[in-house]
Parts: C-alpha cells; sequence; structure tokens
C-alpha cells in the first residue's frame, strides 16, 4: 500500500495538521513504509472473532451520579493562550 | 556510604531509626542531580522548594511520631505525563511548553499523601511515543551506563534518574513496553502493572486501552513497596479496577520452588543479541535450580503484535492529541488569520516529528472506508493475542523471556528509521495488548558491561507472584549492586 502525497494531504486535514510540503513527502514514504508492515494481518482470518476494544478484564464501573466540585474558572483558564472574561477568546470563526 | 547508594526500603528503615532525615537526603539528591544530570538529563525541571518542604514536614511528622506510612521522607520523581498541580507539566512536548496543572494525577496525589517529597518532572519521548528518549522535545535523556547509548524509552528519564543514582523511586508509564524497556537498558526494576491496578487519572493519555502507570526502583522489594502505594481503585479512572489489593511484600521471599514457569518460544527468535539469549538462557537455569519446573510454551499469534500495536495505539492517540489545539491550553500559533488556521499551525508547531507521524497513521487507519480494514481487524487480533496468554496462563505461573531483543543502542542509531525503533519493543507490546502485568529487572551484563533485562509476565492481577519470582532470582546476584560508572 503506497500512500500519495494527495492522500497524505487528505489525512492532514482530517487530522488539523498543516504540513509543510517538506513534510507531505517524507510522510507520504514513511507512513507507506509502516502500512506495508501492518499489512501481515492480512494473512489472518478474523471473520468469526470478537473485537477487543479495551483491556479492562471487568466490565467498568459507573460512578455515583452526585454532584461535585469542579475546577473554579480561574483556575480553568489560568492556561488559556488568550481569554475575554470567563471565557476562552479564538481567532474568527466565520471566514 | 553516600545516602544516595541506599536502596528506596534501605533508606525508609534509616529514616524510621532517625539515622538520617528527609531534609538531609533530599538535599543529598539535589546536589547528586547537580554533579551528574549534566551528562544524564533525566530531569526536565527541578522542584526543589516544594520537594524541601515536603521533606521538612516528614520530619516534622517523623519528630512528633507520627509518620504518614513506611515510605515518609523517601524522595521520588515522576515522569513528565504525571500532571503535577502548580509545577510545569509538558510531557516532552513544545506545545504543552508552560502549562501548569489545576490538578495532580491520582498517581501523585498518592504519593504526596504516602509523605514522598518529588524533586522534578523527568526526562522522556514526547507524549510517550518513542523507544530511545529522543523524541522528547527538550533533548535526549542519556544512559548512565554508557552516556553515548539511549536509556530507552519512552520513561527513559525515569529509569536514568535511577540508574544515576539521583533519586530512590520514580513513575513511568507503559503503553508498549515504556517502564519495561529504559528498566532493561540501565540495570533497574520496572513494573507494569495490570491494566486497571494503577489510576490512570491525570496522567496524559496517548493510548487509553494501553496505558498503564506503574513504578520503577532499583530493587524488586523497592517496586513492590511503591506498588503499595499506588495500586488502588480511583472512582475518577472508570477503568480502574476495584479488586483487593493484597500485601506486596507478604510473598516476596518464598522464591520459586514448585512454580511453573513458561518459555514463550516466539520469544526466542532469530535477530536477537546472543548475548542477551545468553542471559535468559541462565536465568532460566537459575530458576530451575531453585526449584522452579520450566515449560516450553507457544503464543503462536506473537508475531502479529507489532502490527496490531501499531494500529491501535496511533489510532487512539490521534483521538487523544485532537484536544491540543491552542484554544485552552498550550502553544497557540501568533500569525493565523482565522480559527482552523490557527489549528493547523498550532499542531504543526507544536508537535514533533514522531507525533505527527503517529497522529497521521492513527487518523488514517481511523478515517471512512479504512476503519475495517486497519482498526477494526487490529482490534480483532488483538483478541488472538489475550487468548494465547490465557491458554498459556492455565499451564504456568509466569512467563520468562527477554524483555528487549537488545541492549541499549547508541543515540541517533536509529532516529531515521521508525519501523527499526518500533521493532525494538516486540516483546513488551503483547502484555499491553493483553491488559497483563509485566516486570524487568536486572539480568546480568554484556561483555561490554551494558544491562541486560529480564522479563516476566504474569495472569491479570498478580503482580505478587512476578515480584516474588523477580525477587528470587535477583537474591542470586549482584547484579542490583552495580554502580553505573558516572
Amino acid at each position: 500500500m503506497k500512500l500519495t502525497v494527495e492522500q497524505v494531504r487528505h489525512v492532514a486535514t482530517l487530522a488539523r495538521l498543516s504540513l509543510t510540503p517538506e513534510e507531505e513527502e517524507r510522510y507520504a514514504e514513511q507512513l507507506s513504509a509502516v502500512l506495508e508492515a501492518v499489512a501481515l494481518l492480512e494473512e489472518l482470518d478474523v471473520s468469526e472473532v470478537e473485537p477487543t476494544s479495551h483491556a479492562t478484564l471487568t466490565s467498568s464501573l459507573p460512578r455515583e451520579d452526585v454532584t461535585r466540585p469542579s475546577l473554579p474558572p480561574e483556575k480553568a483558564l489560568a492556561n488559556a493562550p488568550a481569554r475575554v472574561g470567563t471565557s476562552f477568546a479564538v481567532p474568527k470563526i466565520l471566514e | 556510604m553516600q545516602p544516595t547508594e541506599l536502596t528506596l526500603l534501605e533508606l525508609a528503615e534509616k529514616l524510621a531509626a532517625r539515622e538520617v532525615t528527609s531534609l538531609e537526603v533530599t538535599q543529598a539528591c539535589l546536589s547528586r542531580i547537580a554533579q551528574v544530570d549534566g551528562k544524564v538529563k533525566a530531569f526536565l525541571r527541578l522542584d526543589e522548594s516544594g520537594a524541601l518542604a515536603a521533606a521538612e514536614a516528614s520530619d516534622a511528622r517523623r519528630g512528633k511520631g507520627n509518620p504518614l506510612g513506611p515510605l515518609d521522607g523517601v524522595p521520588v520523581a515522576v515522569k513528565d505525563i504525571f500532571l503535577t498541580e502548580g509545577v510545569e507539566t509538558t510531557c516532552a512536548s513544545r506545545i504543552l511548553q508552560g502549562f501548569h496543572p489545576p490538578y495532580d494525577a491520582t498517581t501523585v496525589r498518592l504519593l504526596k499523601e504516602a509523605g514522598m517529597p518529588i524533586l522534578g518532572k523527568l526526562n522522556q519521548d514526547e507524549f510517550a511515543m518513542g523507544s530511545s528518549n529522543e523524541t522528547s522535545a527538550c533533548g535526549p535523556c542519556h544512559n548512565p551506563w554508557d552516556v553515548t547509548r539511549t536509556p530507552g524509552g519512552s520513561s527513559g528519564g525515569s529509569a536514568a534518574a535511577l540508574a544515576a543514582r539521583e533519586v530512590f523511586g520514580t513513575l513511568g508509564t507503559d503503553t508498549g513496553g515504556s517502564i519495561r524497556q529504559p528498566a532493561a537498558f540501565t540495570n533497574t526494576v520496572g513494573l507494569k502493572p495490570t491494566y486497571g491496578r494503577v489510576s490512570r487519572f491525570g496522567v496524559i493519555a496517548f493510548a487509553s486501552s494501553l496505558d498503564v502507570p506503574g513504578p520503577l526502583a532499583r530493587t524488586v522489594g523497592d517496586v513492590a513497596a511503591l506498588l503499595q502505594v499506588l495500586a488502588r481503585h480511583d472512582p475518577r479512572d472508570s477503568t480502574s479496577v476495584p479488586v483487593e489489593v493484597p500485601d506486596y511484600s507478604a510473598d516476596l521471599e518464598h522464591g520459586v520452588a514448585g512454580l511453573k514457569l513458561g518459555v514463550p518460544r516466539e520469544y526466542f527468535t532469530e535477530g536477537m543479541d546472543p548475548e542477551v539469549e545468553a542471559a535468559v538462557r541462565e536465568a532460566l537455569k537459575v530458576y530451575e535450580s531453585l526449584g522452579a519446573t520450566l515449560v516450553d510454551v507457544s503464543l503462536p499469534h506473537t508475531k502479529y503484535a507489532l502490527a496490531t500495536y501499531y494500529l491501535i495505539a496511533p489510532a487512539e492517540a490521534s483521538s487523544n492529541l485532537a484536544r491540543y489545539d491552542g484554544v485552552r491550553y498550550g502553544l497557540r500559533a501568533r500569525d493565523a488569520k482565522g480559527l482552523k488556521e490557527m489549528y493547523g499551525l498550532s499542531r504543526d508547531q507544536g508537535f514533533g516529528p514522531e507525533v505527527k507521524r503517529r497522529i497521521m497513521l492513527g487518523t488514517y487507519a481511523l478515517s471512512a472506508g479504512y476503519y475495517d480494514a486497519y482498526y477494526l481487524k487490529a482490534q480483532k487480533v488483538r483478541t488472538l493475542i489475550r487468548e494465547d496468554f490465557n491458554r498459556a496462563f492455565q499451564q504456568v505461573d509466569a512467563l520468562v523471556s527477554p524483555t528487549s531483543p537488545v541492549p541499549a543502542f547508541k543515540l541517533g542509531e536509529k532516529v531515521e528509521d521508525p519501523l527499526s525503533m518500533y521493532l525494538m519493543d516486540v516483546f513488551t507490546l503483547p502484555c499491553n495488548l493483553a491488559g497483563l502485568p509485566g516486570l524487568s529487572l536486572p539480568g546480568g551484563f554484556t561483555k561490554g558491561g551494558l544491562p541486560i533485562g529480564l522479563q516476566l509476565m504474569g495472569r491479570p492481577f498478580d503482580e505478587a507472584k512476578l515480584l516474588r519470582i523477580g525477587r528470587a532470582f535477583e537474591r542470586e546476584h549482584d547484579f542490583v549492586r552495580r554502580q553505573a560508572p558516572l
């Protein structure tokens, strides 16, 4: 399975990564090599096998549905790159 | 003898006997760090004032006869992936530079509640993605046994700090071998607990179905003592399992007589370093001489584990790392025209090449048209790998293998070749896929003086038996007493 630069660009868009042209070239090559290696799985017939989605060996437990204090706004906003009042500020959304 | 040459449990005894104070020992650690860490680079940052204040508080408690527990006053350090309230936490990534967590990871809180001063944050691969500590945005960590070599990864700093005698115990995380392989490369002991045994709350997520936090130290007994502090059900982690916590030191000295140890034939493959193989074969003889029965077992799907892992882990990583978008914390690209451009530029500038590679791979494996062929397929093969282990554990108490096919390699040797780097995890990642506990302990040295790791794998929640089997071997050698030539 060889990835084209166009496919790499598409995946980068999905992943919200603005890659440079050099990165696109390099990832096309490196990801193709990894995909070639994982193609090993094709030789296994797993049509009758259930998937394992999680390593948890017992089912997970819901916790009590009780109100608990959460982070105060000042603490939650302390790492914000930009803020307005008690909100996170972002560049304009409509282009 | 310098206090930094003591093991964690020896120090705990001396503190209890009031032969030393926590403040003296914490200061000794800080001077040792000042003396050798320029060469090792195990620490990304220190919390001197926090550690010294915790040490003074510990001494005050002891003065009044009220220590918090057996490890009160013993200095430790944690991988930078653990959130530490008020102390910068970057996961060795540019994208989290300047991030000061508003709360502690559960594991960090447990260390503090046990009275243990935390010296600082340890080097690692960026977001724990790597097997050599070279993807760290803060620069690589060096192996104290040979500073031109890697200490392993991703918890390289957690292992190197111990080998350099800068600290008595550390926390690491293990997604595909990231505690055990660094332990193997540095003559230290590292435990990857059963998935669900130790809380992941406040541990920066890489691959959520595989990530497990765990302890590293210089002896098996030290690791058992740390696990005693960490193993706990945590309602804040829905995958934390409320299984009873045993006394991990109770059976430690009980030996291996009568136990059945499996030798998985797929773990003795071509391409393994002959000195590594010889050391593990020698360890097997030791176990036999101590009364254990060796059983030849097969884990037939082992050869598919690497491919399975390198689909599942990047897929989960691509989802987990979607949160780094420059909005609420971390790096934000300055000159973006709109929101979308800000996302893309922030992520491109903030993530290093290996992280981007895995995000790309994971995004591809989850994208429309490929989900069934890659991600779902890998999850099904994961079931086969788990079933291999289940069958083996019907016959044996534990499995014995090398931790890594090779000893520590040179820094720079594999950086340009992702696939050969991924192969470094071939013996460790099956445990993660199956959720099982795995222990790496010193298994000897190469002729050139590089450490070799012995790996034990066990049944779910059977950490106590792994520690006991590890201790039985440790007792027969002086490996843990050997010091890195710094």
